[in-house]
């Protein structure tokens, strides 16, 4: 049976891990490799690296970091932030990376989805969904924020992740935008509003603060895996700590074997 | 000095397997290169025919759909030098795309495969979702070195919408094990020196790089030649006749 997925988020600046709000105030906290590495360890089923770098001229520096970690962890690495094009995504996936996030540049001009799609198969694609809350009534509403969330669209979340996944889209990952650092859970309406529309795997992402929140995001989120970044970095909450519960709650997990 | 000793003296002279990953453009190589390399091969990446000419292993990778992987195949001339490698007996490991492309055609594109395996390709039925992206287990039909040393409930990380659908009787024997998300869909085989993954070995933690190094000790067997007893693949042709 398919397991769960619990996955730390790195956010990667320049080619390191870096901790802070969102783009600003940014404090160096290691290696990604080491980081991954150690994660790997600990039993994190996956790695997604959110690329953060500010200046295109130092992309170099994350597709070394790419290479370094995929040397040194042996699962799966998903990398997003600021690909805009095959060539870029190409560049990734070649440099280690299983797979790549594609975002604002995918809101921007959404045949970039079906580009890569085509070029390297829907499986290697992750689209990327920002979203916050728009309105009150009686069905929730979600619009799609792109830019790290700085910027409103008017895109209606649930209806992009429906057309995301029309134009090849294999994953999403879905963020609130409300949720995200609040440590306050998982937004389960929106995820549960878009697991149910699509069949491709969602992973949950933003508000984690404890290990009944992955649990609430599988169990009435509908989420094929969770993600979380500062939760673990901060190890309030340990990978082993959240399989564990996720496990009681009657979900598949991997628990794994070391090396 | 005829001890057999030539297994140590390979073209390399380091001992280490030779082991040729092709390389088509599909997707990520370095999780692989770096796998072989640590379970003690000695990996090297292959675009054309003659390079392989240095090789003792064949590696084919790969993810994504066939018709273009065959097409990039057949523009770099290797879809023949791989058939032959593995009509004449030599070990070969598919993995993902690269087992899915031994059958003979892919329900995903309509593209025609390389025809070593009588069977297709097609969609995972009554998958809950697709793609099945993430770990699973394996259920094994039987022995094979390919899994020794690992727990018969290990986990491994597939990422695919489409897999192998043997056919035949000797089909049917060639499945080595089994996955089920949605219904059961066949996630390993074996046929004399032809093995194949749907997983990815190169992602799955300590099991999977503990699997490529039973790879390497198997195809490094088979190399020496002490694999004699293994039938090759070409002696019973693409399973004709079942």
């Amino acid at each position: 049976m398919l397991r769960r997925r619990v996955i730390p988020c790195l956010d990667v600046a320049d080619g390191r891990v870096v901790k802070g709000r969102r783009f600003v105030d940014l404090v160096d906290e290691g290696d990604p490799a080491e980081m991954a590495a150690r994660y790997a360890g600990e039993g994190a089923d996956e790695l997604v690296f959110l690329d953060i770098t500010a200046a295109p001229e130092r992309r170099g520096t994350l597709l070394d970091a790419v290479e370094r970690t995929a040397r040194r962890a042996f699962i799966p690495l998903t990398v997003g932030g600021g690909v805009r094009s095959v060539t870029e995504m190409r560049d990734v996936l070649r440099a280690g990376a299983d797979k790549v996030s594609l975002n604002t540049a995918a809101v921007a001009e959404p045949t970039l989805i079906s580009r890569c799609a085509a070029r390297f198969g829907r499986q290697a694609v992750v689209v990327s969904i920002d979203a916050r809350a728009s309105s009150a009534g009686v069905e929730p509403r979600f619009e799609v924020v792109v830019k790290g969330g700085r910027e409103p669209t008017s895109l209606d979340a649930i209806e992009w992740a429906e057309r995301a996944v029309d134009l090849g889209a294999g994953e999403l990952l879905v963020t609130s935008i409300d949720r995200d650092g609040t440590q306050s859970g998982f937004d389960v309406a929106l995820l549960r509003a878009i697991s149910a529309r699509v069949n491709v795997p969602v992973i949950a992402s933003g508000g984690a603060g404890g290990p009944a929140d992955f649990v609430a995001a599988v169990m009435d989120g509908g989420a094929d895996a969770v993600l979380a970044a500062s939760i673990f970095h901060r190890e309030q909450v340990s990978i082993e700590a959240v399989k564990a519960a996720m496990a009681a709650a009657g979900l598949p997990v991997r628990l794994a074997r070391a090396a | 000095m005829k001890d057999g000793g030539w297994i140590h003296q390979r073209s390399n002279g380091t001992g280490k397997l030779r082991v040729a990953v092709i390389d088509y453009g599909a997707g990520n190589l370095v999780s692989i290169d770096q796998a072989l390399k640590a379970v003690g091969g000695d990996p090297f990446f292959v675009r054309e025919a003659d390079e392989l000419e240095q090789a003792e292993a064949l590696v084919v990778p790969g993810v994504g759909a066939a018709a273009p992987a065959m097409s990039r195949l057949e523009r770099r001339r290797l879809v023949e030098p791989i058939r032959q490698w593995i009509f004449h007996g030599r070990p070969y490991l598919g993995i993902c795309l690269g087992l899915q492309l031994l059958f003979e055609t892919s329900d995903e594109d309509g593209a025609e495969t390389m025809g070593i395996l009588a069977g297709r390709t097609s969609r995972i039925e009554d998958a809950p979702t697709l793609p099945h992206i993430g770990w699973n287990q394996v259920e094994r039909r039987r022995r094979h070195a390919l899994f020794d040393g690992i727990a018969e409930n290990a986990d491994f990380y597939f990422v695919h919408s489409y897999a192998g659908v043997p056919e035949g009787i000797t089909g049917d024997a060639a499945i080595l094990g089994e996955t089920t998300h949605g219904c059961r869909f066949v996630s390993a085989i074996d046929r004399g020196n032809v093995l194949g993954v749907q997983f990815h070995p190169e992602r799955s933690g300590a099991d999977g790089i503990r699997l490529l190094a039973n790879f390497v000790r198997w195809a490094t067997a088979l190399a020496a030649g002490s694999g004699a007893q293994f039938a090759p693949m070409g002696a019973g042709g693409t399973g004709g006749g079942d």
